[in-house]
C-alpha cells in the first residue's frame, strides 16, 4: 500500500474555478476562515456501524422540522365548533372541532397533505427509536465516560423532551384516539399531591376538556420543545465536536489519538448519503405504512373509546406502569394520594432517568477512576454496566409490552388478568436475573478472549503426533485482532473498607457505611477474568472463580476471575 | 473486473468483532513524529483512483441513478399536478379516500425512488470513487495546563476584586435581592391560565328531575325501553349533548338486571348515602361512566359476570354489587347516581352524585 501515499507531483496542483476561488477569498477577507475551516474540513470522524444511531435521531429531527413547517401552514390550532361539510362523506355533518376539521383537510383535500402528515408521524417514532438505540449504544460501551458526562445528560433531557413533544404533537388532531390520551394525562396531573388539581385547571384552562388545550399544545410542540431540543441538540453536537469523537478499540486506537476519516470530503458524502436514506426510508413507510388514521377515530368526545387504544410507542412506558399497578389509595387528612396514578407516574421514568443521569458519576465514585476515556468498552469487559443496562432494558421492556397487555390477551389467548400478574412479578424478578445472567455471559466471554490471546485462534486442523497423541493447531492472533481483544481496561481496586493503609487509620474513604457500601460497589465493578502469563500453553480455558478463588474443573488455568483488592506481592 | 477487486485480505479467518480489511492509514505510513501535528491525509492522496477502469464503471451506475432520481423528481412534481384529491376539485361522486391514496402512492413512490437513489448514490460515490483511507488526529486532554488556569483564576479573582464585588456584601446581597421578586414574576403572570378547582370537580349538571337521554339520540327513556337483562347503555343529561365539560363528568351508564341479580348494599359516608338499591328503578342502576383511575370511560360490560372493564387501564368494576373494584388500578367503585322517574314515567336523575366522579385528586379526601 505505501506506494500509493506517495504524492505525485501532477497530483499536487489541483486547480480551483476562478469564481470559487473568488467567493472563497471576499469570505476569507471579511471571516479570517481558511486555516480555522481548513481544521474544520480535515478534522476526523471514527468509523462505526454503531456512531450512525445518533445521526439517525439528528436527520429524523431535520425532517420533522421540514415537514411539521408545512402542516403548521395548514393546521388550525382550535377546539372551536365547527360542523364537517368536507369531502369525507362518511363525517358529514357531524360537529367536530376545528382542529379536528383542518387535519382532515389536511389528510384529504391537500395533495400531499396524508403523506406529510404520515412522514411527520413516523419520523417521530424513528427520532425516539434513534434516540434510544444511541443511548443504549453510548451506556454499553461507556462512551459516557469523563469527560462526556455532560453531554450524556444533555442526551437524557433530549429524550425526555422529546417523549413530551410526542405526546403533545399526536394529541393535536384533536381525534378520538389522542383524546382518550389526553384523558389520562389530565387524570394522571390530577394525581400529583397538593398541586395536582391546579396544575391540570392552569394547563386545561378550567375543567377537562376545555377549549384551552389544542391551542396551548400547539405552540409548546410548535415553538417551546422544538426550540429547546434545536438549542440542545446544537450544545450536542458542539460538545461532540469539540471533545472529539470516541473510537472503537482497535490496532493503534489509543487514547491520545482519534483515527477515522475526514469530514471533507468523506464524512460530508456519507452524511448527505445517509440523510437521503433516512428520509426515503421514512417516504416508503408513509407510503405504504398507515399510520394515525384519524378520519377512522372520529372527533373527540369523552365518553366514546374503542378497545386496544395504544399509544405511541414511547409512552407505552407509562401506560404500561398504569396497567400493572395495584389499587392503591391513602386518604389522610382529608387529602387523597393516589398511589396507583402517582407511582406509575414518577417511579419508572424516575428510575431509568435518574438512574442513568446518576450512573457515570457512579461509576466514578465505585472504581474511584477519575481518568479521560475515548476508546469504548466493549461490553462484556464491563460487566456491572452491561448486566445493569440489561436490567433496565427488562424493567422498561416489561412495562412496555404490558402497556399492551390487551392485545397480548387477544393474540395469544392468554386471560387478562394473568398477563397482569405475570408482569407484576416480572418486574422485580426478570431485571435481577438479568443482570446475574449478563453478568456471567460477560464474564465468560472475557474468559474466551483470554483464551484467545494465550492461545490464539483454533484454525479447525487437528494434527497427530508421532507417539499418537493428537493436539488442535491454532494461529496467534492478528495485530487488528489483539488490538480489539486485547483492549479490556479494568479499574483498580480501592482499598479494603475500614482497612488501616499505611498510616495506621483507615482511608477516609472506605470509613463507615458509606465505605462498606463502596467497597461492595467496587469489588463488583472490579470483577474480572485475567489472561494468566502462558503457563504451559496448553491451558483449557478453565478457570479459577470469584474473589473467594475457589477452583473450578481443574487443568492449567488460562485465565482466572479475580476482584476486590489485589494482593500486594 | 478482476484486477484488485478484493480488497479482503486472504489471510486467516476474521475474528468475529474485530475490523475486516485495514484501510491504508496515511499518516502511519508517512511517520509523524509524535507531538507533532499529522500530515494531512487528504493532501496526500492522488487524485486519480487507483484502478480508473473500475472507478469509470461506479461513474456510469452512479450517474444513473443520479438520473433515476432526477426522473422521479419530476414524477412527483407530475403527480402532483395530475392526481387531484378532495377540496371539491374531484367529479362529483369520485371517491376521496380512494384519490387521497391514489395521490399518497404516486407522490411517496417517486419521492422514495428519488431519495434512495441519491442516498444510494452518493454511498457508492464515496465507497469507490475515493480511496479507502484511515486518518489520524492527535487527541489532548481536556484539562487545560496548570499555568493556563492558575492565569484564569488569578484573571477571574482580580475582575471580582476590581469590580468589588467580593468585597461589598451589602451590594452582593441586595442585588440578589433585587432578581429574587423578578424571578417569581413570570410563575405570577401564569395565574390566569385557568380558574381556581374550587369544588367543581365535586358537581356534575345532573340535578333533580333531570331526564336522562341516550348519547348520540338524546332520546328520554322510559324503564321498559331497557327491558333486556344484561342490556348496557351510555345516557347523559337532557340538553347537554353538545357541552364536552358538562359530559365529561355527567356520562352514566344505565345497566339493567334480572330480577333478584342486583344486590347494592347501601352505603353512607357519614350521613350522607353513597350506594343503595333504592335508587334503582325495576333493576336498572346508573353508575358514572369516568373510571375513577384516571377518567377514561368505562364502556367495556361483560353480561354473564356483570363485570364492568375500563379499555384504558384495565380497572374491572362489578356492576351487580355497588361496582366494587375486582381487579385493576382504580382504587374505588363507580360513584352511583340517584335515579327515578318522573310523572311522564321518564328516568331522571334524582339528584347530583353525592361524591366526587372521576379520578382522585388531592383535596377529594
Amino acid at each position: 500500500m505505501s506506494q500509493d501515499v506517495i504524492p505525485r507531483r501532477s497530483d499536487d496542483t489541483v486547480r480551483i474555478p476562478s469564481r470559487l476561488r473568488g467567493a472563497g477569498g471576499w469570505l476569507d477577507d471579511r471571516f479570517h476562515g481558511a486555516r480555522g475551516v481548513r481544521v474544520l474540513m480535515r478534522k476526523v470522524f471514527p468509523d462505526h456501524w454503531s456512531f450512525m444511531l445518533g445521526e439517525i435521531a439528528l436527520w429524523s429531527f431535520v425532517i420533522l422540522l421540514l415537514t411539521g413547517t408545512w402542516l403548521a401552514l395548514f393546521f388550525v390550532p382550535s377546539m372551536g365548533d365547527v360542523v364537517y361539510h368536507g369531502s369525507y362523506a362518511k363525517l358529514d355533518g357531524i360537529t367536530m372541532s376545528q382542529a379536528y376539521e383542518s387535519t382532515l383537510r389536511i389528510s384529504f383535500d391537500i395533495r400531499g397533505g396524508l403523506l406529510i402528515r404520515q412522514i411527520h408521524h413516523w419520523a417521530a417514532d424513528l427520532f425516539m427509536v434513534a434516540i434510544t438505540a444511541h443511548m443504549l449504544r453510548v451506556f454499553f460501551t461507556g462512551a459516557y465516560r469523563k469527560p462526556r458526562e455532560v453531554n450524556w445528560l444533555i442526551g437524557i433531557v433530549l429524550f425526555t423532551l422529546g417523549m413530551l413533544e410526542g405526546l403533545f404533537g399526536y394529541s393535536l388532531p384533536d381525534d378520538q384516539l389522542s383524546g382518550a390520551g389526553l384523558r389520562i394525562f389530565e387524570g394522571v396531573l390530577q394525581g400529583i399531591p397538593i398541586v395536582g388539581t391546579y396544575l391540570a385547571f392552569f394547563l386545561f384552562g378550567g375543567p377537562y376538556p376545555g377549549t384551552s388545550i389544542v391551542p396551548r399544545m400547539y405552540i409548546i410542540h410548535v415553538l417551546l420543545i422544538p426550540g429547546l431540543i434545536l438549542a440542545l441538540v446544537t450544545a450536542h453536537l458542539f460538545i461532540m465536536f469539540h471533545q472529539k469523537h470516541t473510537q472503537m478499540p482497535g490496532k493503534g486506537n489509543t487514547e491520545k489519538n482519534v483515527t477515522g476519516q475526514p469530514f471533507w470530503p468523506y464524512f460530508l458524502l456519507k452524511g448527505q448519503a445517509w440523510f437521503f436514506f433516512i428520509f426515503g426510508a421514512l417516504v416508503v413507510l408513509a407510503t405504504f405504512a398507515q399510520i394515525n388514521p384519524i378520519w377512522l377515530y372520529g372527533p373527540y368526545t369523552p365518553l366514546a373509546i374503542s378497545s386496544a387504544s395504544q399509544p405511541d410507542w414511547y409512552m407505552g412506558l407509562l401506560e404500561g406502569a398504569l396497567r400493572i399497578m395495584p389499587a392503591w389509595e391513602i386518604n389522610f387528612l382529608g387529602h387523597t394520594l393516589s398511589l396507583s396514578v402517582l407511582i406509575p407516574f414518577a417511579v419508572p421514568l424516575g428510575i431509568i432517568f435518574t438512574g442513568a443521569a446518576l450512573w457515570p458519576f457512579f461509576e466514578q465514585w465505585a472504581t474511584g477512576d477519575k481518568s479521560e476515556h475515548h476508546i469504548n468498552d466493549r461490553p462484556r469487559n464491563a460487566p456491572v454496566r452491561t448486566g445493569t443496562g440489561v436490567a433496565a432494558i427488562c424493567f422498561y421492556g416489561i412495562l412496555w409490552a404490558e402497556g399492551a397487555n390487551d392485545v397480548i390477551a387477544y393474540n395469544f389467548q392468554i386471560p387478562l388478568y394473568t398477563i397482569t400478574w405475570i408482569a407484576r412479578i416480572a418486574i422485580i424478578v426478570v431485571p435481577i436475573g438479568a443482570y446475574f445472567v449478563t453478568k456471567r455471559i460477560c464474564l465468560g466471554l472475557q474468559r474466551r478472549d483470554a483464551e484467545l490471546l494465550t492461545h490464539g485462534v483454533e484454525i479447525g486442523i487437528i494434527r497427530q503426533l508421532p507417539s499418537g497423541e493428537f493436539i488442535e493447531e491454532s494461529r496467534p492472533l492478528t495485530d487488528e485482532e489483539r488490538g480489539v481483544v486485547d483492549s479490556k481496561k479494568v479499574p483498580a481496586a480501592l482499598p479494603a473498607p475500614n482497612q488501616p493503609d499505611e498510616n495506621g487509620v483507615p482511608a477516609p474513604g472506605s470509613r463507615g457505611v458509606k465505605g462498606w457500601a463502596r467497597g461492595v460497589a467496587n469489588r463488583a465493578f472490579t470483577e474480572t477474568v485475567v489472561p494468566e502469563a502462558h503457563g504451559n500453553g496448553h491451558g483449557n480455558g478453565h478457570a479459577v472463580e470469584g474473589g473467594e478463588h475457589a477452583a473450578v474443573g481443574g487443568g492449567a488455568g488460562a485465565a482466572r476471575v479475580e476482584s476486590g483488592p489485589r494482593e500486594e506481592h | 473486473m478482476s484486477e484488485n477487486e478484493t480488497e479482503e485480505p486472504s489471510g486467516p479467518r476474521r475474528v468475529i468483532g474485530t475490523p475486516s480489511s485495514a484501510p491504508a492509514a496515511l499518516d502511519r505510513v508517512a511517520g509523524a513524529p509524535a507531538g507533532s501535528e499529522p500530515p494531512d491525509a487528504v493532501a496526500l492522496l492522488p487524485v486519480n483512483p487507483e484502478n480508473m477502469v473500475r472507478a469509470k464503471r461506479y461513474e456510469r451506475v452512479i450517474a444513473a441513478l443520479f438520473v433515476l432520481a432526477a426522473l422521479a423528481g419530476c414524477g412527483f412534481i407530475a403527480a402532483y399536478v395530475g392526481l387531484e384529491v378532495g377540496g371539491g376539485r374531484l367529479p362529483h361522486g369520485a371517491n376521496v379516500v380512494d384519490a387521497t391514496f391514489r395521490s399518497n402512492l404516486a407522490l411517496g413512490l417517486s419521492l422514495a425512488i428519488a431519495l434512495l437513489a441519491l442516498g444510494t448514490g452518493s454511498i457508492l460515490w464515496v465507497r469507490h470513487l475515493t480511496p479507502n483511507i484511515e486518518t489520524v488526529e492527535h487527541r489532548h486532554d481536556m484539562r487545560s495546563p496548570k499555568e493556563d488556569r492558575a492565569k484564569f483564576e488569578q484573571f477571574f479573582a482580580k475582575g471580582a476584586a476590581v469590580s468589588q464585588v467580593t468585597r461589598r456584601p451589602l451590594l452582593r446581597r441586595t442585588m440578589l435581592l433585587a432578581t429574587a421578586p423578578l424571578a417569581l414574576a413570570p410563575l405570577v403572570l401564569l395565574r390566569d391560565l385557568g380558574p381556581l378547582p374550587g369544588t367543581s370537580l365535586r358537581h356534575t349538571v345532573w340535578r333533580k328531575g333531570l331526564r336522562m337521554v341516550t348519547y348520540g339520540g338524546n332520546r328520554p327513556l322510559r324503564p321498559a325501553d331497557i327491558s333486556t337483562p344484561g342490556e348496557m347503555i351510555t345516557v347523559i343529561p337532557e340538553g347537554y349533548q353538545d357541552n364536552l365539560d358538562a359530559l365529561a363528568k355527567a356520562g352514566v351508564i344505565l345497566i339493567k338486571f334480572a330480577p333478584g341479580e342486583l344486590d347494592i348494599p347501601t352505603v353512607y359516608n357519614g350521613s350522607t348515602q353513597l350506594y343503595g338499591m333504592n335508587w334503582t328503578v325495576d333493576n336498572i342502576v346508573a353508575y358514572s361512566k369516568i373510571c375513577t383511575h384516571v377518567g377514561c370511560p368505562v364502556a367495556l360490560y361483560e353480561q354473564t359476570t356483570h363485570h364492568i372493564l375500563c379499555p384504558c387501564h384495565q380497572s374491572t368494576f362489578d356492576a351487580a354489587h355497588g361496582a366494587n373494584v375486582i381487579f385493576g388500578p382504580a382504587a374505588r367503585p363507580l360513584p352511583q347516581l340517584p335515579m327515578t322517574v318522573d310523572s311522564d314515567g321518564y328516568l331522571v336523575a334524582a339528584s347530583d352524585f353525592t361524591q366526587p366522579v372521576g379520578p382522585s385528586f388531592w383535596e377529594r379526601g
